[in-house]
């Protein structure tokens, strides 16, 4: 049992480094991007081809995977989506759908739709047990580095979120756009670099991820669901929502599948309706926030 | 572009023709059928994203919902096509209902989640029932009986595609009266400005559950209608791309026009239908591609091409 | 729109004047139109690419021609696991295309999809990969030249209950041969002595195994007996079994020869090696034919290894040859099939013979294990049930 909630943290946490660029950039710019996850794929595809085309370390590879994804999502932001911030809801929905599909075509076509296996180096292959019985704690070692680096990351996020300069501008434009570009800060930029470092992020989580939740050219389709889901109930006027609700839903997926194989699935869904349902607002979000 | 108040020449037109083309288009008959249901599908669709202004991911549960109850009535009880298309009409009708309730509080993005999870969760319940729905190997062993006794559903898909365009036309009626009448007329100021809809005494609530009650009716015949005329049903039918496909075919049309999902169902089955012949696997890409420069143009300007001469030369929209 | 109005109209006209001109030809001279429905994109592309090769090999070693009619392939893709699309394909197939055979089926879903549309269109539907037991019961006009899981399932359930294997828990895909084959599995086993100490059913698309493989370590059995369609999903497995160090535990994996597919073998590594697996191809089977097709295989397709799918794309294609040379290059349905059903030869797996009755396969099955061979891994046989009926059929 305790080996499911380490699995269900480890699952969790990923999720939560996949998620967070679209919960801020949700927050911020009031756009529905449901091609996030393109993004974590390309962060993902970029690590594999990395390592298997040019024997890229696998360590080396994962900041690489960040740049990668930050570069073409800062691109696509000034590109592609700027022109769409003002647009209703329909058409950012409709734009990023179309976004996705291109991109997982592409992939498709570039390199294949079978999975992609990562070769995991030695270190971080293996398995510490921990207990006995009922209580024995099982840790992958993967899943122990993926719960490090994404810790680790949250305290970094949280930390530029707020004791730096850039992270009182951020907040500042999530609350309204229309003040705090008045207040002489340059929403402009705000917009393009948050943009760029939660792509970022999505593609580091794609490059951690590929080996726990596997990569194809389906990925953001797939897992879509997931980041909305963390962003809704999550809310998007903080991180620790998001990351409450991405460590929630990480341990119940796994908990659910494991004792309700039958159910697994539903538990997911069932819970996120109805949780928005009782607040649509979502779970973790504080009083007077911008919905 | 509107829907005329008084029946307009060219409406008279367009369907004579479409109920005729099975007849003249012989060869063509399965394509021609499955435009109908796509029309169908579009239409339901519109009334609830393009009068009242509900994006919806989801719309595809009730058409799933549609075309497995079909295709279990007339597996399990009787295998008459018109009684077995009212109860599919009925049933989504009731999922509409119920899950009416849920799109009601929350702002859009939680409007979309939950039409998202919706269709999710009956994908996965149509997966787990595999005793009742077949599962993954899709519901086998349906048999359709003649329509009215005497048409057989056969291969060539004639009767299929005539008993699609009847039911589309009817419904469609039933659509175009619906959005003409004062009840359509608060749709649409619903969908303007919510606020001032219920500032002005509009009971908005009542009004979106009803609607999309209704929506989701004609959704379940779109999807009984294909259950019934392919004879089969599968996990298919409740998939993300159904619901996503849907909402391209209304924004290629148009929305707010009723109109605009069968002109958008023409377009998009022919195009799906030549391009899948060059590179099937493919198709999304050029789909993706569409939509993004749909967007960034200006989904108004798809209708009028002589705006496109604009766009190019000021080089993309404000 | 005028120009779809047109192109309506000319292909129409165009139809009419080919299906006229069709009409008087002589039916000797005519092409052999077989259509083929087949997953050549999505998560099981390899199986399309592998029946596909197999059949193009066969037609290539006869020139084209079966029986004076030149052979045209008319493939259509179904994704994989997509009923709809399979059933709209196949069709197109008949009602534009006008084919005369219909063949491939990768998967399951395809074949129960189309089998109505072989019923009415009264056209002999071969299924050259789908495993499920009842797809042949289908339809009168199915005829089977691949395998059925009871029928591999049933020779590695008896070798387990032999060799000391008495707890097995069964992981099985949860669609048509998943079902199969977890179901003849148990009672096999459970006839000779065994216990199925747990049974789980995964998601046909996209699994995660993870909670599933924590479930089988918990239950400790001395096996687990594996069924998913091949492919990604094997690897994913092995790569999850291996992660969560189960066969440290003591655990071993028996399995259908889907798990040791040689298309993926060599990616699933050493850690597949000692794995023993009840199939009915193996590309080292040490037969003349098979050292032939296998080196025509390999030329043809760029060292590419061939596996079961793609005998069962080369044995149709053969099973078609013979039917016509009896019925002297007629194409009409009913009598191809007569002349399909009850033949038997020498097939790259083996003999094999198809039983007039069920339309079904009977053929040896061969029990190997995983061993490196020339640096490539290989399913080496080490022993043969003659012979087997499916098993399936009985039920």
């Amino acid at each position: 049992m305790l080996t499911l909630l380490f699995d269900g943290i480890a699952y969790g946490m990923l999720l939560f480094i996949l998620a967070v660029g679209l919960a801020v950039t949700m927050g911020l710019m009031n756009f529905i991007n449901l091609a996030h996850g393109a993004f974590a794929m390309a962060g993902g595809y970029i690590t594999v081809l990395l390592m298997q085309r040019a024997g890229v370390p696998f360590l080396a590879c994962l900041p690489l995977a960040f740049l990668g994804s930050a570069l073409l999502g800062a691109v696509l932001e000034r590109t592609l989506y700027r022109p769409l911030y003002n647009k209703p809801h329909l058409d950012q929905v409709l734009f990023s759908i179309g976004l996705t599909f291109m991109a997982v075509a592409a992939t498709d076509y570039f390199i294949g739709s079978s999975q992609q296996i990562i070769q995991l180096p030695e270190w971080l292959k293996g398995r510490t047990e921990l207990g006995e019985g009922a209580w024995m704690l099982g840790m992958g070692h993967y899943r122990l580095f993926i719960i490090a680096v994404c810790a680790a990351l949250t305290v970094a996020l949280q930390y530029v979120l707020t004791k730096t300069r850039f992270g009182s501008r951020l907040r500042a434009s999530v609350d309204d756009q229309r003040v705090a570009a008045g207040l002489g800060i340059n929403v402009n930029i705000v917009f393009l670099a948050t943009f760029a470092v939660g792509s970022g992020l999505a593609g580091l989580g794609g490059a951690l991820g590929a080996e726990v939740l596997g990569l194809d050219p389906t990925f953001p389709l797939k897992f879509m669901i997931y980041f909305l889901i963390v962003v809704a109930v999550g809310g998007t006027s903080s991180i620790t929502g998001p990351l409450l609700a991405a460590l929630l839903l990480g341990v119940a997926d796994v908990a659910g599948k494991y004792y309700i194989p039958k159910l697994g699935g539903f538990i997911v869904y069932s819970l996120m309706i109805a949780i928005l349902i009782w607040r649509p607002q979502g779970l973790f979000v504080r009083q007077g926030g911008k919905s | 572009m509107k829907v005329p108040v008084r029946w307009a020449w060219w409406e008279a037109v367009l369907w004579i023709a479409l109920l005729a083309s099975p007849l003249v288009f012989r060869e063509r008959a399965l394509l021609i059928n499955e435009i109908a249901i796509v029309a169908l599908f579009a239409v339901s669709l519109d009334l609830i994203l393009g009068f009242t202004g509900i994006v919806s991911l989801g719309h595809a549960a009730f058409f799933g919902m549609g075309a497995y109850a079909a295709a279990l009535f007339a597996k399990l009880v009787m295998p008459d096509p018109l009684v077995g298309l009212l109860v599919a009409i009925g049933v989504s009708t009731l999922l509409g209902a119920v899950c009416s309730m849920t799109i009601i509080r929350g702002s859009d993005l939680t409007r979309l989640m939950v039409t998202l999870g919706v269709g999710l969760i009956l994908a996965e319940l149509a997966n787990k029932l595999d005793w009742l729905t077949g599962g993954a190997d899709g519901l086998q062993g349906v048999i359709m009986g003649p329509l009215l006794g005497r048409f057989e559903f056969d291969l060539y898909g004639q009767t299929s595609a005539l008993y699609s365009l009847l039911v589309l036309f009817l419904l469609f009626v039933l659509a175009r009266h619906l959005v003409n009448s004062p009840f359509g007329a608060t749709l649409k100021a619903i969908r303007d400005n919510r606020l001032r809809a219920m500032a002005i005494g509009i009971p908005v609530t009542q009004r979106i559950a009803l609607v999309y009650t209704i929506a989701a009716g004609m959704a379940g015949a779109a999807g009984g209608l294909l259950a019934q005329t392919s004879g089969f049903a599968s996990l298919d039918v409740f998939e993300f791309h159904r619901s996503a496909d849907v909402m391209l075919v209304l924004v290629v049309g148009g929305t707010g026009w009723l109109y605009g999902g069968v002109a958008g169902a023409l377009v998009f089955t022919l195009l799906q239908n030549f391009i899948s012949s060059i590179t099937p696997q493919y198709w999304t890409f050029w789909i993706g591609l569409f939509l993004v420069v749909l967007v960034q143009v200006g989904r108004e300007r798809l209708l009028r091409p002589w705006t496109w001469w604009s766009v190019l030369r000021s080089g993309g929209s404000k | 729109m005028t120009t779809i109005t047109k192109r309506f109209f000319l292909s129409t006209l165009t139809g009419a004047a080919m299906l006229a001109l069709g009409a008087t030809a002589a039916l000797a001279g005519e092409p052999l139109k077989i259509g083929m429905v087949l997953p050549m994109s999505g998560p099981f592309a390899s199986y399309g690419k592998q029946i596909e090769s197999g059949a193009r090999l066969y037609l290539a070693q006869s020139g084209g021609t079966f029986s004076g009619r030149k052979v045209e392939l008319i493939i259509k893709d179904d994704t994989g696991v997509a009923p709809e699309i399979s059933k709209r394909a196949a069709q197109e197939l008949v009602v534009k295309d006008k084919v005369d055979i219909l063949a491939g089926f990768g998967l399951t879903p395809s074949a129960f999809a189309v089998a109505p549309i072989a019923t009415e269109a009264k056209k002999p539907m071969i299924v050259m990969n789908a495993a499920t037991s009842a797809i042949t019961t289908k339809s009168e006009y199915i005829l089977r030249v691949s395998h059925t899981l009871p029928q591999v399932t049933a020779p590695i359930a008896s070798w387990a209950a032999k060799n000391k294997i008495k707890k097995v828990f069964t992981l099985v895909a949860d669609f048509g041969p998943g079902l199969d084959a977890a179901a003849q599995f148990k009672k096999t086993f459970t006839a000779a002595g065994g216990e199925v100490v747990g049974e789980v059913r995964t998601p046909v698309k996209s699994p995660d195994f993870a909670p599933f493989l924590q479930k089988i370590k918990d239950a400790a059995p001395e096996a687990v007996f594996l069924f998913v369609p091949p492919g990604e999903q094997t690897i994913a497995f092995i790569k999850g079994f291996a992660e969560r160090d189960l066969a440290k535990a003591g655990i071993r994996i028996i399995a259908t020869g889907d798990l040791s597919d040689e298309d993926i073998l060599d990616s699933l590594g050493d850690g597949a090696l000692g794995v023993v697996t009840s199939h009915h191809y193996s590309t080292y089977h040490p037969s003349a034919v098979n050292k032939k097709f296998v080196e025509a295989f390999q030329k043809a397709n760029k060292g590419m290894r061939p596996n079961f799918m793609a005998v069962g794309g080369y044995d149709g294609m053969r099973v078609i040859y013979e039917a016509l040379k009896v019925t002297k290059g007629n194409g009409g349905g009913d009598a191809l099939l007569a002349a399909m059903k009850g033949q038997i030869f020498e097939s790259p797996r083996g003999p094999m013979f198809i039983d007039a009755q069920t339309r079904d396969v009977v053929q040896n099955i061969y029990l190997r294990k995983v061993e490196r061979k020339d640096g490539q891994l290989y399913n080496v046989e080490f022993d043969v049930i003659k012979d087997v009926k499916d098993p399936g059929k009985a039920r």
